[in-house]
């Protein structure tokens, strides 16, 4: 049982058995996590250094709890506070930091496609996505997948709606590649502004600019963040103004007739695109997504980990 | 290829081990059986059939994977099974089962994965069949269906379709 790739770069470039792969080997390892003793041995003989050139709290919390319940030695670096702010390149830092003897490398990056040039210069190291740019976010695709499946039991025909920051979102892209390879049909909403031109013929997904017309189709609701930090030009009015015409409120899910699942990737804009008492409201497995991210993310490194590069 | 066990003798051993396993037990509340994954589980499926029909008492009984406790992890990635140990082990006697017995690197893993989930008071193993003689580490089992003395460069396995154990 291995992977097809040596790096997790993005969901773009894994197959369906790939993904299935690392589903059911995290829902060993979610077990592994209600045990008294919440470690497993398997990496014991891997460091891995956390990378994180872009804030974040769960992704990065996640990816460090995966590998130290996996006995990986662990380094965490993060930009501000280093020697990149002295101008040291990313390669240099990286270089230097494998010379240190690095198995596994797990890397976000405001720039998308920075782990895909990193992963062309180090062959021997398995690189890990954990965001780059508005590229890809592939845990978060495949926590999102898994919380689907163990609240509903399978993708297959499932009706998935990503709402909102279409454009600037990397868990949307992943989540879309994600969904459409495992049979998940999948409609964005939004501002059209935020949803760019021709997705609907590139991903073969449906676009309804009208929320609660896509409410209504949907079995799934992912709620995505406004990305305040990657809005470098005004493309709606105000936070008001999004969240009365695209914030999922209470109101809204009262209005349409079935109990639809809520995700949210986090961290939320409470009362921008969804509502405190949606995001805390029995329907939501916001709380679930973030529990499960430490199981998938074992899952990911430790079918990374075992390649036969690493007979050292 | 050879048939070690045909259908009939192996209900027999199956019979016999799961009364062994009960004799010396008088307080099954304090014992744990543990079907290893993923080949050990038909065979501790089968012995607790039998000790089904054997006594009223309530049994403890689940199933452990050891892939992520394996010492050839770098060599070859195996996939994980479910482990549905619902109960702390501590001060528990626990009885490993598995159905075949060769370098014990499985039973070593399986001793690391017991200590997760507490510390148990005695631990027993179990087994269908023991390769003598193949073993890689100081691992013997404490009841035993049949031993046999094979070649290194055969396997053995047990069907569980048509019931039989064979070496080929």
């Amino acid at each position: 049982m291995q992977l097809s790739t040596k790096h997790l770069l993005g969901i773009k470039n894994l197959t369906v058995s790939d993904i299935s792969s690392i589903l059911t080997t995290a829902q060993q390892f979610k077990e592994v996590l209600q045990r008294p003793i919440k470690k497993v041995p398997s990496l014991r003989d891997i460091t891995i250094v956390n990378l994180f050139y872009e804030n974040s709290t769960r992704t990065r919390i996640s990816f460090e709890l995966a590998e130290k319940r996996l006995s990986a030695d662990t380094i965490n670096f993060s930009a501000s506070g280093s020697s990149v702010s002295k101008g040291e390149t990313l390669l240099d830092t990286v270089n230097n930091i494998l010379s240190m003897k690095v198995d596994m490398v797990v890397m976000r990056h405001s720039a998308s496609g920075a782990p895909h040039f990193l992963a062309k210069h180090l062959p021997n190291t398995a690189v890990i996505n954990a965001g780059d740019g508005i590229n890809e976010h592939p845990t978060q695709a495949l926590l999102d997948a898994f919380s689907i499946i163990e609240k509903t039991g399978s993708l297959q025909g499932k009706k998935v709606l990503l709402i909102g920051d279409i454009m600037h979102s990397r868990v949307a892209l992943s989540n879309i590649y994600l969904l459409k390879k495992m049979g998940a049909e999948v409609m964005l909403s939004g501002p059209p502004t935020l949803i760019p031109k021709h997705t609907k013929e590139a991903f073969g997904v449906q676009v309804e600019y009208n929320l609660k017309k896509a409410l209504q189709w949907c079995d799934v609701a992912n709620v995505l963040r406004i990305q305040l930090e990657r809005q470098n030009q005004v493309l709606f009015s105000s936070l008001r103004e999004y969240n009365m015409t695209y914030g999922v409120t209470k109101k809204l899910l009262s209005e349409i007739d079935k109990d639809i699942i809520i995700m949210h990737p986090g961290p939320i804009n409470r009362g921008v695109e969804i509502d405190s008492d949606v995001a805390d409201s029995n329907q939501s497995i916001i709380l679930k997504q973030v529990e499960n991210g430490v199981a998938v993310r074992m899952a990911v490194l430790y079918l990374l980990s075992g390649r036969n590069e690493f007979n050292h | 290829m050879q048939t070690l066990l045909n259908a009939s003798q192996l209900q027999l051993i199956t019979k016999r081990l799961a009364s062994q396993l009960l004799e010396n037990e008088y307080d099954l509340s304090q014992v744990v059986f543990v079907g290893l994954q993923p080949r050990g589980i038909k065979f501790s499926d089968a012995i607790m059939d039998v000790i089904g029909t054997l006594t009223d008492k309530k049994i403890h009984y689940g199933l452990l994977d050891i892939t992520f406790y394996r010492d050839d992890i770098r060599k070859e990635l195996h996939e994980p099974k479910a482990t549905t140990l619902q109960l702390s082990l501590e001060g528990k006697k626990v009885i490993l089962i598995d159905d075949v017995l060769y370098t014990g690197r499985s039973i070593r893993a399986a001793l690391d994965a017991l200590q997760d989930f507490g510390r148990p008071q005695k631990v027993e193993l179990c087994v269908l069949v023991n390769r003598r003689f193949n073993r890689e580490l100081p691992i013997q089992p404490d009841f035993c269906g049949i031993t046999i003395d094979s070649p290194t460069e055969q396997k053995v396995r047990v069907d569980w379709e048509k019931h039989e154990v064979i070496m080929y």
